[in-house]
């Protein structure tokens, strides 16, 4: 592949998308002032201070290892599930640090929701079980579960291929489908933000565009965050970019812009090298 | 159009390659018995030794031979691994065998209808049956359950779950406890409960004996299983704002449900045939006792035990009989069990 003509190309592919206006019903967002993370002694990620505006996508790219998944796992504190994690810093979610003592933790993860690397369905559940589980395990209220259901299915791109078999196992489906399964299942919860850490890794290109596309029509009601090692898809879904970097320290979020510019004009030699291909 | 090739299978052994192991097996077979015949070895088992010898020599070298030294050595460790199952296989038919062939003939409807209260046992087989007992070990069985189940799976829970400070403590003292030779619990419970407090020999503290045998083997079952569910679904029960005991509730317990069964089972099958705490603490009634809390209460070791003891063909047939039963019974709460816990996971 020519490095060259790349990052224009991503470039446009960036620009050409329609950008989802800041939606003031979302509340005001998302904010983390000065994160670091350890575990144990291990500095692993370093004075990270990002916003990420509501209604927006913003995608967090960097070579393995530089503390993507560790900072987005600090956002709605699943970090402190890892025995010896320690973390300093603030996470402000509607101007509320969600690290406050007394902070209802299950409430947190209730508004920030979460899709992981790797499909992990409920086992012991129906594909229709699955998606309503979060409701069920967090004993939310809900009248027309049904209408519920069926929502958060079309809207993770799913309701087509499983609407004559929701009483079928989850693990029935697809990787791609199962992927798709746990996004439906995260939204069912309406969270006002999601994050997604590498939500493509395992998947193939069609149900990749198809989680794509999903995300965009997401975007109209919540702020998502989306770890990806893949300039495509960041250049493709996202709003915002930001580019973290370890050089053999504690990571560190080395530039942050529209990502338009991060793929067009990147102020930083080393994100340059990085969205061209050059290393990492 | 195309014609479509029969379907074969190159890998599987040819005809006559099959032939010759059978030719092999035959010439081992008939040497040894020649072997044992001629010499001073005498008996099945020497037979057995004898036959294992020469068809793992027959087999090794006519596979060296034509094949080369791998192939030697695949045959000699093919009839090795073999000879194990075997080995392993022998005294557990045996025993059922064995079980079957003299337990039958003291087996009769009698038996399940009636208790030994107007009986001994070296009277006739008509009179008395085993009711009592049958009963008794499934009052036992079903108290031991009722206490041992939570506990031990709640162990399990704080082992894997909650990992506290006392994690390694317990898990080092639950290994301990699956040591304990269940005449020592037996003395416990009869030194600390029933002397100093309820004076008087009862079901109940037979079944408390019994759970002290039974926690241990269900909660390193349950720990061992539990372990084995991913972390992932944990953690994605958590993400969706569940709290950990909702999480473990509605995920992880049901994800593990099959493997659960059979820590059950297991502990089950730990006490069914435990004979030596029940000779301590539930007095051996002969009669139907439907309060497991007061009064002796039979149960089916304790019966074998008592007959065999009585000495007479009459009371060994007794014995017999009661051993069929019991393991009858354990086979039909294994299969009730299995069945259970099959039938809800493949919904």
């Amino acid at each position: 592949m020519d490095a060259g003509v790349r990052p224009s190309s991503l470039a446009d592919v960036a620009a050409a998308k329609v950008k989802s206006p800041g939606n003031a019903s979302l509340g005001t967002g998302l904010e983390t002032r000065g994160v670091h993370a350890w575990f144990g002694k291990h500095h692993v990620l370093s004075d990270i201070n990002l916003n990420f505006g509501a209604g927006t996508v913003t995608a967090l790219i960097g070579p393995s290892g530089c503390g993507k998944s560790t900072f987005i796992r600090t956002i709605n504190r699943m970090h402190e599930f890892i025995p010896g994690a320690a973390m300093a810093g603030q996470v402000l979610l509607d101007g509320k640090d969600v690290y406050q003592p007394g902070t209802d933790v299950t409430k947190i993860r209730l508004q920030i929701g979460m899709v992981f690397q790797k499909p992990n369905p409920f086992p012991s559940m129906s594909i229709g079980e699955n998606v309503l589980s979060g409701l069920k395990l967090s004993q939310t209220k809900v009248s027309h579960k049904d209408e519920l259901l069926e929502e958060c299915l079309v809207r993770a791109g799913l309701w087509n291929e499983v609407k004559d078999r929701l009483s079928a196992h989850g693990g029935s489906l697809s990787g791609g489908q199962q992927q798709r399964l746990c996004i439906a299942r995260a939204l069912a919860v309406s969270p006002q933000v999601l994050l997604m850490d590498e939500p493509c890794s395992a998947l193939d290109p069609g149900s990749t565009l198809r989680i794509e596309d999903t995300i965009r029509e997401l975007s109209e009601t919540m702020t998502i965050v989306i770890v990806t090692h893949n300039m495509q898809q960041a250049a493709r879904v996202s709003d915002y970019t930001a580019f973290f970097l370890s050089d053999g320290g504690p990571g560190q979020m080395i530039e942050y812009a529209a990502t338009s510019e991060i793929f067009s004009r990147p102020v930083d030699q080393r994100t340059e090298n990085y969205v061209t291909g050059r290393f990492g | 159009m195309t014609s479509i090739p029969t379907p074969i299978k190159p890998w599987k052994a040819t005809k006559r390659e099959r032939l010759i192991d059978v030719s092999i097996f035959i010439l081992a077979l008939l040497s040894s018995y020649l072997f044992v015949a001629a010499t001073e070895m005498k008996g099945k088992l020497a037979l057995f030794v004898v036959f294992f010898g020469a068809y793992m020599l027959f087999t090794a070298s006519f596979k060296g031979f034509q094949l080369g030294s791998a192939a030697a050595k695949d045959a000699l460790v093919n009839s090795l691994v073999a000879f194990g199952a075997i080995v392993t296989v022998i005294p557990i038919a045996s025993i059922l065998f064995t079980v079957v062939q003299k337990g039958l003939p003291g087996i009769s409807l009698n038996l399940f209808i009636s208790d030994m209260s107007m009986a001994t046992p070296t009277d006739p087989l008509a009179n008395g049956g085993l009711l009592h007992a049958i009963t008794g070990t499934l009052a036992l069985v079903t108290l031991a359950l009722i206490m041992s189940v939570p506990i031990g799976i709640l162990t399990a829970l704080y082992l894997t779950e909650i990992r506290g400070r006392f994690t390694s403590p317990i898990r080092f003292l639950v290994q301990a406890m699956s040591g304990v030779p269940s005449i020592v619990a037996g003395l416990f419970i009869l030194s600390a409960i029933l002397y100093p407090i309820t004076k008087s020999f009862s079901g109940f503290m037979g079944a408390l004996a019994l759970t002290i045998l039974m926690i241990p083997t269900i909660a390193r079952t349950s720990e061992e299983v539990l372990n084995l569910i991913p972390n992932d679904l944990r953690e994605a029960g958590v993400a969706l704002g569940g709290t950990q005991w909702r999480t473990v509730a509605m995920i992880v317990l049901p994800a593990a449900k099959s493997g659960l069964i059979t820590a059950v089972i297991l502990g089950v099958a730990r006490i069914a045939g435990e004979t030596a705490p029940l000779l301590l603490l539930t007095g051996g009634g002969d009669k139907v006792n439907p309060n497991a809390f007061n009064g002796p209460l039979g149960s089916l070791p304790y019966y074998i035990w008592k007959s065999f003891n009585a000495g007479s063909p009459e009371a060994i047939t007794r014995a017999w009989a009661g051993l069929l039963v019991l393991v009858g019974l354990v086979l039909i709460l294994f299969t009730a069990a299995r069945y259970l816990g099959s039938k809800k996971s493949s919904k």
